[in-house]
């Protein structure tokens, strides 16, 4: 925030702090990490109030470069007409919802919709083995230097099939477990609700469901 | 139910034109302006059942900067304030009255020209469908009606409450600024006109100082959390390690404001009363060096072992005087040390059982967590703290191994093992751990025997003097590894394997602590029977002095300078040196296992990995995790020690302070530069209780010797500021005695009496009875209200497919497929009915069906629901506001 008046006004701090589990430091902060992510000539206020900033640059903040989550995480909070940027408001809105102060409640409502990837409303099957291949680290092998994928490539395959097999056997004894536990009306999909319900007696949700700039 | 409403509405239709007449505020406006533009105005101003097209409106408005929506805003304020411009001129009360009294007319619900506003005056309902619609002209009244003016309250609170629960909504920013804006304007609008004569600036005045405070505590909030140090700190090793270890680093922040606020206490309260007022050094024998230690009192080696000048210091028990008051303010010394020692454990007991309580507050129930152990695993392992690629790799592993694990717990459930041999290597094991404790026990009892011997000797080598201090730092050192060595042998899962090794650790330390106590307190026994020797030799080497012949009479002899006089060995300062250094040594064995065992074998790792025959840092040696039981552990027990040791060494919190200062930047740049993230299994929040409820042990643990030594070892005779009473609590009785008028004497002295504390106790233990089973009760009651929330749902279920399910996830944010009726009941009931229970719904939606105007849907039609609240076993009412959210966009026109 180097240069004069690229604070936010008062008022729109105010509302901001109304709106938002952050305080005034963190938005600040926000709004400071916000401004480098855009070009050195839009940095002024009202642009970067308006602007939009791309999804790969985003993803590129240490906080969200190491989660696997990341681009759903992005997705959801999107506002914009083709879902791949985000404003400077609906960044707020991300680091708010991640906040360590924020309820339980809302926490869990973006949880679901993270985990919602095809956007359908319900947790179905499908979605609770992408579920699985993400927290596994499916992107791991795409994201291996040279050297080390010439030693992989000898064992991708068996690695590929233990995977394949670890994951299925997981899937295939877990998933009706997991429906069993959490899938209250019996309809073979997870609901919000019904998600809200599983997660709101988790005791470590709340603490590790947060993103700190 | 709009009954009276629709009379109302009735006599504003007829004398609405009175008030075309005076466009003095912006309510009327829209009513002038309205009936203005139906002179055959037969009709109501849109009521309840004008409002539909307009929320409609209002639903597919998008929220966004620049909408339609927002123009209508702009222009109705701009036409606000032309109006306002008039309306100075007009008395406020006519205005309010109008404004009231429009208000009122929109009451009723016009059924023809509900076409007609719709395209004429779309901007009259959106925004504030409850303002235009309370906007009409007046019913004839004077005055605001009773009713009128509590329903206003009850929407402006209705709109503060929401204002104060919009953080909590999921909407996007712009949604939740805009309506953030509308409400703050409803507000600011209609506070100001509740109330009346001088109740309203009552009223008006109380609204301003309510705004002053929110704001000054939303600045206290701000400024609270720019207070709290170490943020970042903790940020960077959270995100390098995962939430498990900050939590280590978490508690040792919240320990040193802990000990910060003891420290206050004990140095603001004793220590510098003492240093300011009290009398100085070398005035008595207590406060001075006795001869035979003064060549060497200001030795270093004399200095670090807490002799010489420090052991005759305000760092220490013995250098207090009894007198019963000190200095010119006559500060009641001894009084202050006794209530200090006291407070420094009530307020510790006070601090650990909240935060203690707090943490179980966030858990709301644990029993539960077993029914969803596959879900936890899958929805609430990825810790998103994680901000490092290779912790990111070390958790991947972790939730895969946990992943696998749960598989082969599940396969294995039914396998059999070798039960025999397991069993039997399970009872060697801990056999050989009993034999580990027993030993430690002994050896530690054997020290501090030997050290009793060595302190009769004259001279003491360096090791002889501080062995009891290292054997207990080494026993600390190696035990834990050689446990767990041992625990390979069971062969438990790992998180029960840690628990175990939780336990044992925490049995040696006990065992240690308690031994070490047991063998001070011979000590201590041992010193009391020498005391009465003592006191004779005193006694008689001052008498001798004093009337020893060969002086001359006339003149009085110069007292005995206070160096020569013979004194007892304070064994309550020779407690609170064993425990300082004790702390001390502590403090330094823990620095240097961190920077032997964690930097220097990380820095032979990575250095000498160059030319090395195997790989080291993937094969043996390999960098050191972060061993966060073991800290955590450690952090305990040294608190353990701080609160044994604060009576007789008041300077013991200082020294703790500091060593949980250093402590903190020391092993923050430990852990970041020598050790890796582990993989073992130790969530966060779980063990924040863990570690408070370790605390709480301890903390009465050692809760107990202290007690045992004030209320049943006589103090020392010649030093501390309870000498020459029978008991140290007596101090208390004197005070009561000499300084409270003597009725309260007779109170206390009834209140000890045991006739009334064993009653007290009683009660309390009826009380905890009771509570017990109050409990007990509430959470059958919970079983069964779940039960009902299925049976509820599954009835749900059925009317939906009744119904048949149309999904609505056409838009692309959409989280829920809305299922048709739902999207009726939003356009009907504007989200307005609170959403208890989603049974009541389709009553409700019926009832409107036919065209009767309930209650609810009076309200604004941006008010949104109550918070509904989650986890509280309502599964069908959280569902709602999502639904509602998809209802809306499903109507938006594309």
């Amino acid at each position: 925030m180097g240069g004069s008046g690229s604070r936010l006004s008062k008022e729109l701090l105010a509302e901001y702090q109304d709106l938002t589990f952050l305080t005034k430091q963190e938005i600040l902060l926000a709004h400071k990490r916000f401004c480098e992510l855009l070009p050195q000539e839009h940095r002024s206020v009202e642009e970067s109030l308006r602007a939009q900033v791309p999804f790969e640059q985003i993803l590129s903040l240490p906080e969200l470069k190491a989660n696997p989550f990341k681009e759903r995480i992005c997705r959801v909070f999107s506002t914009s007409p083709t879902r791949d940027s985000l404003s400077f408001e609906d960044f707020l809105d991300l680091l708010s919802v991640f906040s360590d102060t924020a309820t339980p409640d809302i926490k869990s409502h973006y949880a679901f919709r993270i985990f919602d990837f095809d956007d359908d409303g319900t947790l179905n099957r499908e979605d609770l083995s992408r579920l699985v291949n993400c927290l596994t680290g499916e992107g791991e092998d795409t994201r291996l230097s040279v050297s080390e994928m010439k030693q992989l490539v000898d064992n991708v395959s068996s690695r590929a099939r233990e995977r394949e097999g670890r994951l299925g056997l997981w899937l295939k004894l877990s998933l009706p477990q997991i429906l069993e536990e959490s899938d209250i009306d019996r309809d073979g999909t997870i609901n919000l609700s019904e998600f809200q319900h599983v997660i709101s007696r988790s005791p470590d949700f709340a603490s590790s469901f947060k993103i700190v700039l | 139910s709009s009954h009276p409403l629709a009379s109302v509405s009735q006599s504003a239709r007829i004398t609405g034109v009175s008030h075309r007449v005076l466009p003095n505020s912006p309510f009327l406006a829209f009513a002038g302006d309205r009936s203005g533009r139906r002179p055959s105005s037969k009709q109501a101003p849109p009521g309840r059942r004008g409002s539909p097209p307009g929320q409609q409106e209002r639903a597919r408005g998008s929220p966004r900067p620049g909408s339609p929506r927002r123009k209508q805003t702009d222009r109705r304020r701009e036409q606000r304030g032309q109006e306002r411009s008039a309306a100075e001129r007009t008395c406020e009360g006519k205005r309010k009255r109008d404004g009231r009294a429009s208000l009122r007319e929109q009451r009723a619900p016009p059924k023809k020209e509900k076409e007609v506003l719709k395209k004429e005056e779309p901007w009259t309902r959106p925004k504030k469908p409850r303002s235009s619609s309370l906007a009409s002209s007046a019913s004839g009244g004077e005055s605001l009606s009773e009713e009128e003016l509590a329903r206003i309250l009850e929407q402006v609170e209705e709109k503060k409450k929401l204002i104060a629960t919009m953080r909590s909504k999921p909407w996007p920013m712009a949604k939740k600024l805009a309506e953030l804006r509308e409400a703050q304007a409803f507000v600011e609008e209609y506070e100001g006109a509740l109330g009346k004569g001088k109740g309203k600036q009552l009223y008006a005045y109380r609204m301003l100082m309510a705004k002053k405070w929110v704001k000054f505590k939303r600045d206290f909030d701000n400024f609270k959390t720019q207070c709290i140090p170490w943020e970042m700190k903790i940020k960077d090793i959270e995100s390098h390690f995962g939430s498990s270890v900050a939590s280590y680093f978490i508690f040792l922040r919240w320990m040193y404001g802990v000990n910060l606020v003891l420290f206050g206490l004990i140095f603001g309260l004793v220590i510098i009363p003492e240093v300011l007022m009290g009398m100085p050094y070398g005035s008595i024998p207590r406060k001075t060096v006795p001869r035979a230690e003064q060549e060497k009192a200001m030795d270093f080696s004399v200095l670090w072992d807490f002799e010489g000048y420090i052991k005759y210091s305000a760092l220490f028990y013995g250098y207090y005087n009894n007198q019963r008051t000190i200095g010119w303010l006559r500060y009641r010394l001894p009084m202050a040390y006794f209530m200090v020692g006291v407070s420094v454990f009530g307020y510790s007991l006070v601090i650990v059982i909240r935060s203690m309580a707090n943490n179980t507050q966030g858990s709301t129930s644990e029993g539960d967590s077993d029914n969803f152990t596959f879900s936890f695993k899958m929805f609430t392992s990825w810790d998103y703290l994680i901000g490092n690629s290779e912790t990111a790799d070390s958790k991947y592993a972790a939730i895969t191994t946990s992943f696998k694990e749960s598989i082969v717990d599940e396969q294995e459930s039914n396998k059999e093992e070798n039960v025999h041999l397991t069993r039997f290597l399970r009872v060697l094991a801990n056999f050989l751990i009993i034999c580990c404790l027993c030993g430690s026990g002994y050896l530690i009892y054997f020290v501090v025997k030997r050290s009793q011997e060595f302190s009769k000797k004259q001279h003491v080598s360096w090791y002889e003097r501080n062995e009891v201090e290292i054997v207990m730092s080494l026993l600390g050192m190696f035990c834990p590894p050689l446990f767990e060595t041992i625990a390979a042998l069971e062969n438990y899962h790992p998180r029960i394997g840690l628990k175990w090794q939780l336990g044992r650790i925490f049995a040696l330390f006990l065992g240690n602590l308690y031994t070490f106590l047991l063998a001070l307190m011979d000590d201590v026994h041992l010193k009391l029977s020498k005391e009465e020797k003592i006191k004779n030799i005193t006694h008689w080497t001052l008498f001798n002095y004093y009337n020893s012949s060969g002086w001359n009479e006339s003149v009085p002899r110069p007292p005995l300078h206070p160096a020569d006089v013979p004194r007892g060995s304070c064994w309550e300062t020779a407690v609170g040196i064993e425990f300082m250094r004790l702390t001390v040594s502590d403090m330094l064995v823990t620095y240097i296992t961190i920077l032997l065992g964690d930097f220097l074998r990380a820095c032979f790792v990575r250095f000498m990995n160059y030319c090395w025959c195997w790989d080291l840092e993937a094969g043996f040696p390999s960098y050191a995790e972060f061993d966060i039981s073991g800290n955590v552990l450690g952090l305990i027990f040294n608190q353990g020690m701080i609160w044994m040791g604060s009576f007789y060494a008041p300077g013991l919190v200082g020294i703790n302070v500091l060593r949980l200062l250093t402590s903190m930047y020391f092993q923050c740049w430990a852990v970041m530069s020598s050790n890796v993230p582990h993989e073992r299994v130790f969530k966060a929040s779980r063990s924040n209780s863990f570690y408070m409820g370790l605390l709480l042990l301890v903390l009465f643990l050692s809760l107990l010797p202290v007690a045992y030594t004030i209320m049943s070892l006589p103090p020392s005779f010649d030093c501390g500021p309870f000498s020459g009473k029978y008991r140290m609590y007596d101090v208390l009785q004197e005070t009561i005695e000499n300084d409270f008028p003597t009725f309260l004497g007779k109170i206390f002295a009834f209140l000890a009496n045991p006739g009334l504390i064993i009653p007290a106790i009683l009660l309390m233990f009826l009380a905890i009875y009771y509570l017990n089973s109050v409990s007990k009760s509430l959470s059958r009651a919970n079983a069964q209200l779940k039960k009902k929330i299925q049976a509820l749902r599954e009835v749900e279920k059925s009317h939906k497919s009744v119904k048949g399910r149309a999904t609505a996830s056409d838009s692309g944010d959409t989280p829920k497929s809305s299922s048709k009726n739902a999207t009726q009941l939003q356009l009907t009931k504007e989200e307005t009915t609170p959403h208890s229970a989603s049974q009541s719904q389709i009553p409700n939606e019926k009832a409107q069906g036919s065209g009767t105007v309930l209650p609810a849907s009076r309200h604004l039609p941006v008010s949104q629901p109550p918070g509904v609240r989650p986890g509280s076993g309502h599964p069908p009412s959280q569902a709602r506001p999502c639904r509602s959210a998809s209802g809306k966009k499903a109507q938006r026109p594309p």
